[in-house]
């Protein structure tokens, strides 16, 4: 049997690669535009200083920062949420990994790249391997992210080999890429099970590196003594938002790209349904987290603490305290918590809100804390510059360009993860279901319930 | 080891800014623009910290001048990824200029608020420029500076001391905000010598020091005015 009579059937998987329309090059020249503009900027802050920010005393932390944490969150989306899938078993994951772990791998370079934006000499930054103190939190981010981005491009690929096997096959260009890409994978019983191995390893292991990645960002602003930032349960904290922002984020991709490459077989209405309910968990775990810390703070009480919890709550920063509050719980849970509401649309507005309100949240926690110093200093408000925006802008477009690129070159949805779900998923799921129950089922028994 | 530390009187200190001054001046901090003042910019290594205390009219003014208060303990030497500053031998938190990636994160972490970045690179007015004191290092865009208790001058004390083949003695190293406060409300030295001025002034009972209760060991101390 060879790929193409494998693959015939999921054509549509590869229309996106094998088919380029004049919208593919529209997007690509904006993308490509607002990159340039960002990049133009970025050589302007290179040569005169991080002056052209919007930086100052007190506030020495801003937009990169926040954005380091929120694009480092949304890289959760990808590669834990397909190993906690993969691993409870949930035959549904399988049109959905793909995707979950591309946002992963690009998102991650994207944030990890931040932390540079925001260095004063970048040139410098070799330092690091040659003195670098690893009793230093920003170590040990350096460390637990490099672990997850080689943990997680590799979990990318490895699921990628018999696609790529499948796409040199059929005789895709450009031939030689998936001729080297694809290994010698032939599809051979051995070949499929050290390929499932590897793919358990990996699944396993990458959990704890996912968690472990928010978990010492959080600790960034958790080991010093600052007020807001002092908290212990920072780390579960920003891995419970990481994941919020993560599925928030796969929601909106799965939405836009099953509309752009009609993916409407694959990717269906229960898809959403059951993601969208992942995320409605996960704001109201993260209602519970943001509860905690304040109402702790709240009643310690503590008068600098307070000048932070008050800044938030009634001063400066309500307007986005109260619509983080409104973005990430609010709408969400009366969106969600509604069979009615909870369709395709429904849906995408409420990832939207929680990306939304997912960044504001990145943007609480930095920048009150340092805007309120302890001792008597006049405090400024800070307002981003047109450089900080455009690096905003320019990491999204980023994402979005490496999104298009790299579904233009491989499929999307994992087609042989899709084949054999419908060659043996039904099968196996029935003999799961055996074991679950009491007594025993004759095999003519279930073939009755199926029909 | 001298442990080097500094009293500061607020009963006699009148809030001039004359340390300020001096210290800008001896360790060529930038001076910036009245813009970039305003957007919080300006860079201080000797700041004067000013606290209102009760309602008008009955207000009472403070001024405290802060330097960088040289903990024991800092909160920032702990974060920075490069170990662009450390505590010394002597108690002094040094900054390895050259060392620094402009990461911020001692800035953020110290709960003074003592640290200075120089956003762009530093510029003086043209007269002032060929008056630099060349004993402290100019620094480039992009890093974290902050008051070194003057540590060129130590250098050049105990090389005199070398020279002329005796010990360091009290007030042979004295910081340029020391030396030029015109009330003397200013005093430094070695804190582990009991006999010190400053080892002195510190057990009285009006000494106290800047946010104790965090712990950080600050090896500057106050003196509360008399009422």
């Amino acid at each position: 049997m060879n790929g193409n009579e494998i693959a015939a059937k999921d054509d549509a998987l590869f229309r996106s690669i094998e088919y380029t329309g004049k919208n593919f090059y529209y997007a690509v020249g904006i993308f490509v535009t607002v990159i340039a503009f960002a990049a133009f900027l970025y050589l302007g802050q290179i040569i005169s200083g991080l002056g052209v920010t919007g930086m100052a005393q007190p506030v020495s932390w801003g937009f990169y920062i926040v954005n380091f944490v929120f694009f480092i969150g949304i890289s959760h989306a990808g590669t834990l949420i397909s190993a906690i899938l993969r691993l409870s078993k949930a035959e549904w994951r399988r049109p959905i990994t793909r995707m979950a772990e591309v946002i992963t791998a690009i998102v991650l370079a994207i944030g990890g790249l931040h932390p540079i934006l925001d260095l004063g000499q970048p040139g410098r930054i070799w330092h690091l391997a040659t003195s670098g103190r690893l009793q230093s939190p920003l170590l040990w981010d350096v460390t637990s992210i490099t672990a997850y981005f080689a943990a997680s491009t590799v979990y990318l690929f490895l699921p990628l080999i018999p696609d790529i096997a499948i796409l040199r096959d059929r005789g895709t260009k450009p031939r030689w890429l998936y001729q080297f890409l694809s290994w010698g994978w032939q599809g051979t019983p051995k070949q499929h099970k050290v390929l499932n191995r590897t793919i358990n390893i990996l699944m396993i292991g990458v959990i704890p590196i996912a968690v472990s990645v928010h978990t010492v960002i959080s600790y960034i602003f958790a080991m010093t003594v600052q007020p807001g930032w002092h908290s212990t349960i920072f780390g579960p904290y920003f891995v419970v938002g990481a994941i919020f922002s993560g599925i928030a984020a796969l929601l909106i991709v799965m939405i836009v790209f099953r509309k752009v490459y009609h993916l409407e077989n694959y990717l269906k209405e229960i898809h959403f349904s059951y993601l969208s309910i992942l995320l409605l968990i996960m704001s109201l775990l993260w209602f519970y987290f943001t509860f905690c810390e304040y109402l702790t703070t709240h009643y310690g009480n503590e008068p600098d603490e307070m000048r932070v919890f008050f800044y938030k709550f009634s001063g400066d920063f309500a307007p986005y305290f109260w619509a983080m509050i409104l973005c990430n719980f609010i709408i969400p849970v009366a969106i969600l918590s509604n069979k009615k509401t909870r369709k395709i649309k429904g849906i995408l507005f409420a990832s939207f809100t929680v990306l939304i309100g997912m960044w504001l949240e990145r943007l609480i926690i930095v920048v009150p804390s340092l805007a309120n110093p302890r001792l008597g200093y006049p405090t400024g408000i800070y307002i981003p510059s047109i450089t900080e925006w455009a690096l905003f802008a320019g990491g999204i477009a980023v994402f979005m360009l490496g999104f298009l690129l790299f579904a233009k070159f491989f499929p999307l949805i994992s087609v042989w993860e899709i084949q054999e779900g419908r060659a043996s998923s039904i099968k196996e799921v029935a003999h799961r279901l055996r074991s679950y129950l009491p007594d025993e089922l004759e095999e003519d028994e279930i073939k009755k319930a199926l029909h | 080891m001298p442990r080097w530390g500094m009293v500061i009187d607020l009963n006699t200190c009148t809030g001039c800014g004359e340390c300020a001054a001096a210290c800008k001046i001896e360790n060529n901090v930038a001076i910036v623009g009245p813009e970039e003042s305003d957007m919080g910019r300006t860079m201080l290594w000797m700041d004067m910290l000013t606290e209102y205390e009760g309602e008008y009219p009955n207000v009472k003014v403070r001024y405290i001048p802060r330097p960088c208060l040289h903990c024991d303990e800092p909160p920032c030497t702990r974060v920075c990824p490069v170990r662009a500053t450390y505590l010394n031998d002597e108690g002094i938190v040094a900054q390895i200029f050259p060392q620094c990636i402009g990461c911020r994160y001692c800035m953020a972490a110290c709960p003074y608020t003592v640290k200075s970045f120089n956003w762009y690179r530093p510029e003086w007015p043209d007269t002032m420029e060929s008056a630099l004191n060349p004993d402290v290092s100019a620094r480039p865009a992009g890093i974290v500076e902050k008051c070194t208790f003057c540590i060129h001058r130590l250098q050049i004390a105990k090389e005199e001391a070398a020279v002329e083949n005796r010990d360091l003695r009290e007030g042979d190293y004295i910081p340029a905000c020391a030396e030029s406060c015109p009330t003397k409300a200013i005093s430094f030295g070695d804190l582990d010598d009991p006999d010190t001025e400053v080892s002195r002034l510190r057990r009285t009972a009006r000494a106290f020091r800047l946010l104790e209760e965090l712990g950080t060991e600050p090896k500057v101390y106050y003196l509360y005015e008399v009422e």
